[in-house]
This record gives structure tokens, sequence and C-alpha cells, in this order.
């Protein structure tokens, strides 16, 4: 038999919201905090997202730097990363998980989990693009890895599906591991990254991009030799590469939410939460992008931070609260997190996703036919992909024993 | 104990040599290497055993329930079904006995179905059941709505293709037959004995065994014989995420129709959910790719036997192609005068009745003249387990008590350790690539296909274990408190 442990708070997943849930509930005294991670080193993706973007506007810093503090910050406010360790599975009751390492199995019991455990980029296969199955076919993710922390040959000539920011930092590594961009190739009509950065490719670095064009075949026995692309107007064309890199399209990596039985949102397919990311089973908490795939790393630190506060008040007794109303989106919206409201503490505010660029766009929040808030979040257009905000301001006009909220746009 | 991937081919002249390194290929060279005093060769175009055919196929273990009673293949399928399942049992090749259903949709259908019952008992496939629709639901509840019956077939299961070869060649190799990889075959004569002229200079056999899978026509023209002609049928296949498993408890079988035996949802032995096969004729034997409309058109049939499916990811997909040859059975043939037995026309139930075929080939070796001699067994293999029936080393403590790479797990969604990654590229068939290791391990095989494990995998492909003290990226802390500056 395994023995079994116990913690007070046990947080899965050492990426930026673990990390930061772990750091503050460590130094607010929450007693045994201990963060598991599967991986060899803590961190999570920035560990080798090799390029800038992390930090703050007045504290710029590179992935793993970032990866680095986060890490050191849990670490000397007293909690226990532990690394090469995989939560696997639940015990039948309570806050209870299996995992195992190198040290075998283990059952640690917790007054309170925190799943963190990220997202991932959907690869060719659950994008369901035909054709061979040559190697040469990558995922940022995977690219990131061989390049940056293994140092791997990658290729020479690489075509990149997506245009969105992950896109280009898959652009970057390629031109880092000495390889050619062939393309940038995406289905909708403009890039879905800042003016700035678009530019600097297509001008720059000479790195076409190709809009309305779709993968529709990869080419090659062995090898990749290419890919055909179809462009919204029926033209076809083969570009020849041997290394193709599947960006964006992130989910959630909901394993151990859906293995917990805990309740889905539809939208996001990470785990239903309210405001303060309180999921559907008690003692359960989730933050970061398994809750919403995939937002920046500060965005999933901050959640993390006010999970770690939600945290405290349940382990200071306060009562789980119930399911709540549900929050919901039509299209063009995607989803829409945190996708639960309760009276407890409404989130700072919203995250959404839209499938198709929105000019101007004007929100409208409704609930059981009401109108409980319009509002123009940004003045310029919303593009797939890229966040899109909504105040939590009107949260206390709903109805809690009301219907579902519904947001739309205008 | 001899596998070789390069370099010259023996001058020596072998007793048999076998054409193909498949499922059956591995199979008749296992049950050669029961006969000790014979020297045998098997002899593979690819960098790996069950590269064609074999590696890209439903992976049922059938009954042979509905096969053309009388044929060679019926009686084969049933006499294989059994000795690959007690095979399995003793050499740790998954096997899940789930059964099949055959759903019947329509009036039709569901008339068909004594006659298949019937069938099924000509076959000596025992223990069928006709189900109503309540018995149906009681036994499926996901299955899509509207389904009128069902025959039940009890013995139908689902195994590991990959580990079933693996573990013949395996066997066949360590009581010595030699295995010749990357060895296409070119041109055959025969001047006493057979010569085989290869990629890799000749090797000499006195019998020979076509096994040649989608090739064994071409093969069996250079012996001078034109009794066939293979054509390659397509079977493209989807893979769904292993969190689908709890939707299916069967393999869900169409009945089968004039035209073709149809798409089926079955488990399989590594926890996912299958979807597949189409069924298309083609020309081209190395067209292993899938289309969009293959894909579309799977989907919308997986729609109507399992609705909720199709809301789960997908994890793989992949195509193989089964050989056709116009007939319905197998072509296995032997030319005594040759000294020659081809192996052709193995349909989509090679998998199953690989021993059988392999044992009914040996017999027809004889027939050619060539002298078996005595018995004696080979030693048992005991293969890694790939199946989520079965404890997979991070879920045995003895063993990572004993060894704790088996809980350093750098694949996570299948859950792969170093441990067995090590064993894999240390094994006495070793994997030659990624996909040879994928085969053997599972690793990369999961949901992120590489998001997470690819490159970690990768380096350990390439560059093997890290020996103790030199300190690389891929290292697990063995679950030890981080330190600072540990980064
Ligand atoms: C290519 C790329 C470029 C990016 N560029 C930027 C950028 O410039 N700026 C920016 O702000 N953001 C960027 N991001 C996004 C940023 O990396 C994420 O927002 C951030 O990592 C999310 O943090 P997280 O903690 O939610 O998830 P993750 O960082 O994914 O961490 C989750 C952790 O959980 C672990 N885990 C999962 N399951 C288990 C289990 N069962 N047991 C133990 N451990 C488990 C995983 O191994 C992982 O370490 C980029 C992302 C990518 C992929």
């Amino acid at each position: 038999m395994t023995a079994v442990r116990s913690v007070d708070v046990l947080v899965v997943g050492a990426g930026p919201a673990g990390l930061a849930a772990a750091a503050r509930l460590a130094a607010a005294g929450a007693g045994r905090v201990e963060v598991l991670e599967r991986e060899a080193r803590p961190g999570g993706v920035p560990r080798h997202c090799a390029h800038g973007g992390f930090g703050t506007r007045t504290r710029p810093l590179s992935g793993p730097a970032y990866a680095h503090r986060l890490a050191e910050a849990a670490d000397r406010a007293g909690a226990l990363l532990r690394t090469g360790l995989t939560a696997l599975d639940w015990a039948p009751a309570g806050p209870v998980l299996h995992a195992v390492g190198r040290g075998g199995p283990e059952t640690i019991e917790a007054r309170a989990v925190v799943l963190a455990t990220g997202a991932r980029e959907r690869p060719r296969s659950a994008r369901l693009v035909p054709g061979t199955r040559p190697t040469g076919v990558y995922t940022t993710g995977e690219l990131q890895q061989a390049v940056h922390l293994f140092g791997q040959h990658i290729g020479t000539r690489a075509v990149v599906v997506g245009a969105e920011d992950v896109s280009y930092a898959a652009a970057g590594t390629v031109r880092a591991a000495g390889a050619e961009v062939v393309a940038l190739v995406t289905e909708h009509p403009r890039a879905q990254t800042g003016p700035v950065r678009a530019r600097a490719a297509r001008l720059r670095d000479r790195v076409p991009l190709l809009t309305h064009t779709t993968v529709t075949e990869l080419l090659g026995h062995g090898r990749l030799s290419g890919v055909r692309v179809r462009h919204r107007d029926g033209r076809t064309a083969v570009l020849a590469c041997d290394t193709v890199v599947f960006t964006g399209d992130f989910v959630p990596d909901h394993e151990l939410a859906r293995r917990g039985a805990l309740v889905l949102d539809p939208g996001t397919r990470g785990p239903a939460v309210d405001g303060a990311l309180h999921t559907s089973r008690p003692g359960v908490f989730a933050a970061g992008n398994v809750l919403h795939a995939a937002e920046r790393a500060g965005t999933a630190a901050a959640e993390g931070t006010r999970v770690a506060g939600a945290v405290l008040d349940f382990l200071a007794g306060a009562c789980w609260p119930a399911p709540g109303v549900p929050l919901a989106v039509d299209a063009p919206l995607r989803w829409i997190a945190p996708n639960r409201l309760t009276p407890a503490a409404p989130p700072d505010r919203y995250l959404l996703r839209t499938g198709a660029p929105l000019n101007r766009p004007v929100l409208l929040v409704h609930q059981d036919g009401r109108l409980l808030h319009r509002t123009r979040p940004r003045p310029w257009t919303a593009l797939p992909n890229r966040t899109l905000t909504l105040t939590a301001r009107w949260a206390a006009r709903a109805d809690p024993e009301g219907g579902e909220v519904r947001v739309s746009t205008g | 104990m001899t596998v070789t991937a390069e370099g010259p081919l023996p001058a020596r002249t072998y007793d048999v040599a076998i054409v193909g390194a498949g499922v059956v290929g591995c199979a008749v060279a296992r049950e050669l290497a029961r006969r000790p005093r014979l020297s045998v060769a098997l002899v593979e175009a690819q960098d790996d055993v069950g590269q064609g055919t074999s590696k890209a196929n439903t992976a049922i273990l059938h009954t042979g329930f509905d096969a053309a009673p009388g044929t060679l293949e019926a009686g084969l399928v049933r006499e294989g079904h059994d000795r690959l399942g007690a095979y399995a049992a003793a050499s740790g090749i998954p096997v899940e006995r789930v059964g099949a259903l055959l759903v019947a949709w329509d009036e039709e259908q569901l008339a068909a179905l004594p006659r298949l019952a019937a069938k099924a008992a000509r076959n000596g496939c025992d223990g069928t059941a006709l189900l109503d629709p309540a018995e149906l639901y009681a036994r499926e509840p996901r299955l899509g709505r509207g389904a009128l019956g069902a025959l039940h077939v009890p013995g139908e299961s689902i195994i590991c293709p990959w580990t079933t070869t693996l573990a013949y060649a395996t066997q066949a190799v360590r009581a010595g037959v030699d295995l010749h990889l990357n060895s296409p075959v070119r041109k055959v004569d025969r001047n006493g004995a057979h010569r085989l002229l290869t990629a890799r200079g000749t090797l000499r056999a006195r019998h020979l065994v076509n096994a040649a899978g989608l090739h064994a026509d071409t093969l069996d023209r250079m012996l001078g014989h034109d009794d066939f002609t293979v054509t390659p049928r397509r079977g493209q296949l989807l893979v769904y995420d292993k969190l689908a498993r709890p939707l299916v408890r069967h393999i869900l079988l169409p009945v089968p129709t004039a035209l073709g035996k149809g798409v089926l949802v079955a488990p399989t032995v590594h926890g996912n959910v299958l979807l597949g096969p189409t069924a298309e004729d083609l020309d081209d034997k190395r067209a292993t790719g899938s289309t969009a409309d293959g894909l579309a058109g799977l989907r919308e049939q997986g729609r109507r036997i399992l609705p909720a499916l199709l809301e789960e990811e997908v994890t793989a997909v992949y195509a193989g192609l089964r050989s056709a040859t116009g007939q319905e059975d197998y072509r296995i043939a032997a030319h005594p005068e040759q000294a020659y037995v081809t192996v052709g026309g193995i349909r989509s139930t090679g998998l199953t009745a690989s021993m059988a075929i392999a044992a009914h080939v040996t017999g027809l070796l004889a027939e050619t003249g060539l002298d078996l001699g005595p018995v004696r067994e080979p030693e048992p293999v005991a293969m890694p387990n790939l199946g989520e029936a079965f404890p997979r080393p991070y879920q045995r403590p003895d063993l990572i008590a004993a060894d704790p790479e088996y809980g350093a797990l750098v694949c996570h969604c299948e859950r792969v350790s170093r441990g067995e990654i090590r064993d894999a590229l240390a094994s006495l068939v070793p994997p030659r690539s990624l996909e040879g290791l994928r085969r053997r391990t599972r690793a990369r095989a999961g949901r992120c296909q590489g998001f997470y494990c690819g490159a970690a995998v990768r380096e350990l492909f390439e560059r093997g274990l890290p020996r103790a003290g030199r300190p690389t990226v891929a290292e697990p802390s063995a679950g030890k408190p981080y330190g600072r500056g540990g980064l």
C-alpha cells in the first residue's frame, strides 16, 4: 500500500499559474504548500519560450528568465517544488491525488488542490490535416523545446501554420535554428498580432504571409516534402518545405479535471469556474491556461495569485459556493472565462475570444432577456486568437437565482 | 542472435529465406525457429519489422465468424484466433476480450442477423446471441439512437498489432533466425539454391517463402508465377483520445453488405477508440495518406454510431493498405519444383491468422522437400506491456523500487517512462526511428503528439540515456525538492 501524505495545498503544475499561486499561499502562511511538476524543471511553457514578451512593461524578461524568477519566488516563499512527479488521478473521495515519480507511487491528501495544468497546441492529427505521415511536423511547443532546450536540428525550410503571436514566436525559433521560414499561412483575412510585429516579419525578415489560405495536405514519404495549400478562392499550390509547424489552436490540458469529474465549460473546454476560480468540486480550484487556452503568462500568473486568495478563504473556513449561474457566449464569440457567476467575488474582468474579426465591437450582456450591460471594450478591431476583455462591473446586477447570462456582440 | 541493417549480407546458404518481416513473415520465422536444425533468414526491405500493413490495421483478434465457410482463410483465422490468443497470454501481448456487436440500423440489416448467427456457427464460432434494442442499449448506452438490434459475438477481441509482430521477431531472432533489414529484394534467380539480389547484396537459400505483403505479386512474378495481382485497398482510420474510451465497451461492427465490411468503432488495447476503416481500391502501393473526403466520411458514419465520440479530440490519423486480390480467400500456394511457397493475399485478417498461417506454411515447406528436423520450443518471450488493461511500468511499485527509471515519465500523455525507452533501445530488435520507438513504447503516440515530450524523446533516441553525472536538461530531479539556484 502506498503511504498517504498530507499537505495543506497541493498545486498541480509549476507553470506561471501554479508557481504564482504557490508563492502567495506559502507567503500567506497557508501551511504546507506543495507543487507537483511532471517536467524535469519548474516554469511551465515559458521555460522554452526563449524570446522576450514576458515579465512586466518596466521589467521585460525572456520566457526562461521569467520561469526562473517565478520558481525562485515560490521557493523563497517556502513552497515545496517537486519536479519529475506526475499527478495521475484522484482517489475516490476528497481532494486526494495519486502521483508517480522516480520515488514510486504516492498518494497526497490536501485540504485544497489547485489545478494549474496549462494548455497545449492541437497537433496536426487533431486538426485533421490529411496527407502522409512524414517526419518534420511540429507544434510550437515541440519546436521550441527541440531548438532551445536540446539544440536539435529541425530542417531547412519551414512553413508555419497560423499568424498569431505564437506563430511569430515559432517563426523566430525556426530562424534561430538557422532555417528559413517559407511562409506563414492563415485562413484568417489578416495576421492576429500587433502591426509592428507583422510588418517586421514581412519586411525585415521577408516572410510572406498567406491569408485566407488553408493547409489541405501534407506531402512526402519519410521526410516532409511540401504542404498543399488552398486559397479561399479555390486556387491551390504546393509549398516546398521539409518542416511544418502547427501553431496556436490551444486546448486546455484537462485530463485531471475530467478524471475528477469536474464540470467543464463547453466553450473553453477547461473546468468551469466562478470569479474566484472555484471549480464544481469542493476543495478543487483551477487557474491559468487550463481555464482558457491560451492567454499570456502574466494573465496566468495573476490568476495564480488570485486563486491563492480564494484558497486562503477556503482554508479559513469559507463555504464552497453553489455552482451559480452559467455564463455563455453567442457566436462569433467562442468562449468566456471565468464562466460561472456566483455572488462571491466577481473577477477583475472577463476574458473572451472571438472566432471572427469584430470591428469596434459592442458587447451585450443579457440575463433572461434583460440587458445587464452594454459596452464598447475597444475602439479598434477585435481579432480571433487575441484577448478581448469585458469588465465585471455589471456582475452585481445579475440575478444569482436567475437563468444563464449570455454575452453577445451588437 | 543477429539483426543486421547495413553492410553486405552473409555469404552462407540458408535453409530457408522468408521475404517480408510483416506479421506473417515474422510468424513464419518464429515457427521455423522451433526447428533448431534449420538455418533461417528473414529479409525485410524497410528498416524495421512490421512497417507495412502490419502496423496500420484495425488491431482486432477476429473469431472469423463472418468468413466464407470452407475457405482456407476461414480455417486459418479460426485456428489463428486460438493460437494467438494463447501466445499473447503467455508473452505479454495485450489482448482484451471485449466482444463485438453487429448493430442493425434498418430492417434489412436486422433481418440479416439470424443468417450471420448461423454462418458464425458454421465457422465454429459459438455463443453468439441476438439482442433486442433494450439489451443492446443496456450494453452500449452511448450508442446512437435508432438501432434495431444486434448480434453479439463474444469472442471478438482487440490486440496490440505492434507487440505481436515484435514478439514473433524477437523470439525468432533469439532462437537463431537472422533478420536482415534494409534489404529490398530486386531480383530472384535459381541456380540450385535461390539467389536473392537485394540492395545489400546477394542472399542464398535453398527454400523460399514469399511473405512480401503488398508486393507478394511482384515477387511471385520474379519467380515466374502470374497467379494474382495485389490491389492496395486503403483503410483510413481515426484514433480518438483516451478520454473517449469509457464511451464504448464492445467492438461495434456494421452488418456487412455487398459494399464491404464497413466502418467500425472499437476500443483499442492502448486505451483509445478507433473509427474506421474506409475501403478504397487504389493502384499506388505507397498511398498510405489520409484524405479530407475519407476523414469527413468516417466522421459522418461515426456520428451515427457513437455521437459523443465526435466531441472528443482526435489523437492520430493513419491509413493502411490491405492486400486485395479480387478473391475471397488467401493466396497461399506451394511450388515444390521451385522449393518455394507464396503467402499472398493476406487480407484484413492476417494479424489474427498469423500463427496458423505460419504452421500451414511450414507444412507446405515440408512438402517442397524441406526436412524440418526435430522440434525444440524456443524460449518464451516477455514483451513490455503497452496495454491499458494490464499494469504498465509506471503502475508497478515493485518495478520502480527496483529501478526508479520506470517512475520517470517522459511521454506524459501515454505515461511512458525513461526505463521503457531505455529498454526498447537496448532490445534485441531495436527501433531505428522514432516511429519504431513509438510502436515499442507508445512514446509520442498520445494526444499531444510531442508538444510536451517530442524533443525529450528524440533526445533519448538519438543520444541515449545520459550517463550518471552528466547534467542534461532532460534529467528529472527525482521528485526532489527544488532548491535555490537549481535552475
Ligand atoms: C510558443 C509560445 C510563446 C509564448 N509567448 C508568450 C509571450 O511572449 N508572452 C507571454 O506572456 N506568454 C506567452 N506564451 C503563453 C505563456 O507561456 C502561458 O500563458 C503560460 O505558460 C501559462 O501558464 P500556466 O501555468 O497556465 O500553464 P503552463 O506554463 O503550461 O504550465 C502548466 C504546467 O503543468 C504541468 N502539468 C500538467 N499536468 C500535470 C500533472 N498531471 N502532473 C504534474 N504536472 C503537470 C506541466 O508540465 C506544466 O509545466 C507563449 C506560449 C507559447 C506556447
